[in-house]
């Protein structure tokens, strides 16, 4: 199946976009309120909460080329050293930037 | 059964300092968003499809995709497979909230979460390890994100070619060091190393040989099996109730 990309075709297709998205939005919340939850549970979500971060980075790093490389250490370092997200993301896209420009 | 008792009330000056304090994160968003409103147009969308499409799905990396996909016609199944696997990490996100979303009436609930996007649900979770309960993020930071976003999609769709190679800038990188940052930010016991070295790994192999886009979740739920079978210590009396599983 498929949708032309006519006005009213597009305005579909950005619907059903947004209707996918509002059930990933709205899924996981919706299925918690029917568990019970167990400290099992709790301990579950709240290590899966900062494993999904590490599972988005990962990949990246792996994938990625040299500046995505260095945008990843020199956000770690900064971050682990000042303790400050700001700082650490900015220099880790400054450092991506630098890599790249020289490289 | 137990009786729902919505304790959670949100605090309007609250919310207003979450807006100022994502403000600045923000304004990467605005950058990742032109680079979306750039791709967009150069796929064949219209300007106000664009901004259209990011007023209404506020997903980048999934609107990303979709202009990957756009023609003439687009094929709607392959469409919506693609956007729900990279949007699906929200359905993770959500239910690691709902400890603290069950204590708001379910119109204050889902309204929040029509805001839930990677940063601010980042800052909220990071908040909540740390003992802190913060819904306020997702609203306040999360209508700055919403407004960045679609602020940025518009100046990229008319502004487009000031920044005809936003990797060069390393901007494809903001999402990946901004959720580096969150995760190096939190607390980090032994369980939570073990944690993610389980999620690391995992989500390496499913980025290798599953399907494309199931990473995330594949990651996040073998990380969580962790803390599933290995409990902090002080839940001890708890432990009889978490055998029957």
């Amino acid at each position: 199946m498929t949708i032309e990309t006519s006005t009213a075709g597009v305005l579909a297709l950005i619907a059903i976009m947004a209707s996918v998205t509002l059930v990933t939005r709205f899924g996981g919340v919706f299925i918690m309120s029917f568990l019970r939850i167990s400290p099992r549970i709790e301990s579950f979500i709240n290590t899966m909460a900062s494993s999904v971060l590490i599972a988005i980075v990962v990949p990246m790093a792996f994938s990625g080329d040299a500046g995505a490389i260095a945008a990843l250490s020199v956000t770690t370092v900064t971050m682990l050293a000042l303790r400050k997200p700001l700082p650490a993301i900015s220099a880790g896209i400054a450092a991506a930037g630098l890599v790249r420009y020289l490289f | 059964m137990s009786v729902a008792s919505y304790s959670y009330q949100l605090q309007s000056q609250k919310i207003r300092q979450e807006f100022v304090r994502l403000f600045p994160i923000s304004l990467f968003v605005v950058a990742f968003g032109a680079a979306f409103g750039l791709a967009a147009t150069q796929s064949g969308l219209l300007p106000l499809e664009a901004l259209l499409m990011s007023i209404t799905v506020f997903a980048g990396a999934s609107q990303f995709a979709a202009t990957d996909m756009w023609g003439s016609e687009v094929s709607i199944l392959p469409l919506m497979a693609v956007v729900f696997a990279i949007n699906s990490r929200h359905l993770l996100m959500g239910a690691s909230l709902y400890p603290m979303l069950k204590d708001l009436t379910p119109g204050k609930r889902y309204g929040l979460l029509l805001l839930l996007t990677d940063a601010n649900w980042a800052v909220s979770a990071q908040d909540y390890q740390n003992g802190k309960r913060n819904l306020e993020v997702i609203l306040g930071g999360g209508l700055v994100l919403w407004l960045a976003w679609i602020v940025g999609t518009w100046l990229g769709v008319y502004f487009g070619g000031l920044l005809q190679n936003p990797k060069s800038l390393g901007l494809d990188m903001v999402l990946g060091c901004f959720m580096l940052a969150m995760a190096l930010g939190g607390k980090k016991s032994p369980r939570v190393l073990v944690a993610w070295t389980v999620a690391a790994l995992a989500s390496l192999a499913a980025w290798k040989w599953l399907p494309p886009n199931t990473h995330v979740v594949a990651g996040a739920l073998a990380g969580g099996l962790v803390g599933y079978f290995w409990l902090d210590k002080k839940p001890i009396n708890a432990a009889a109730e978490g055998d029957d599983a």
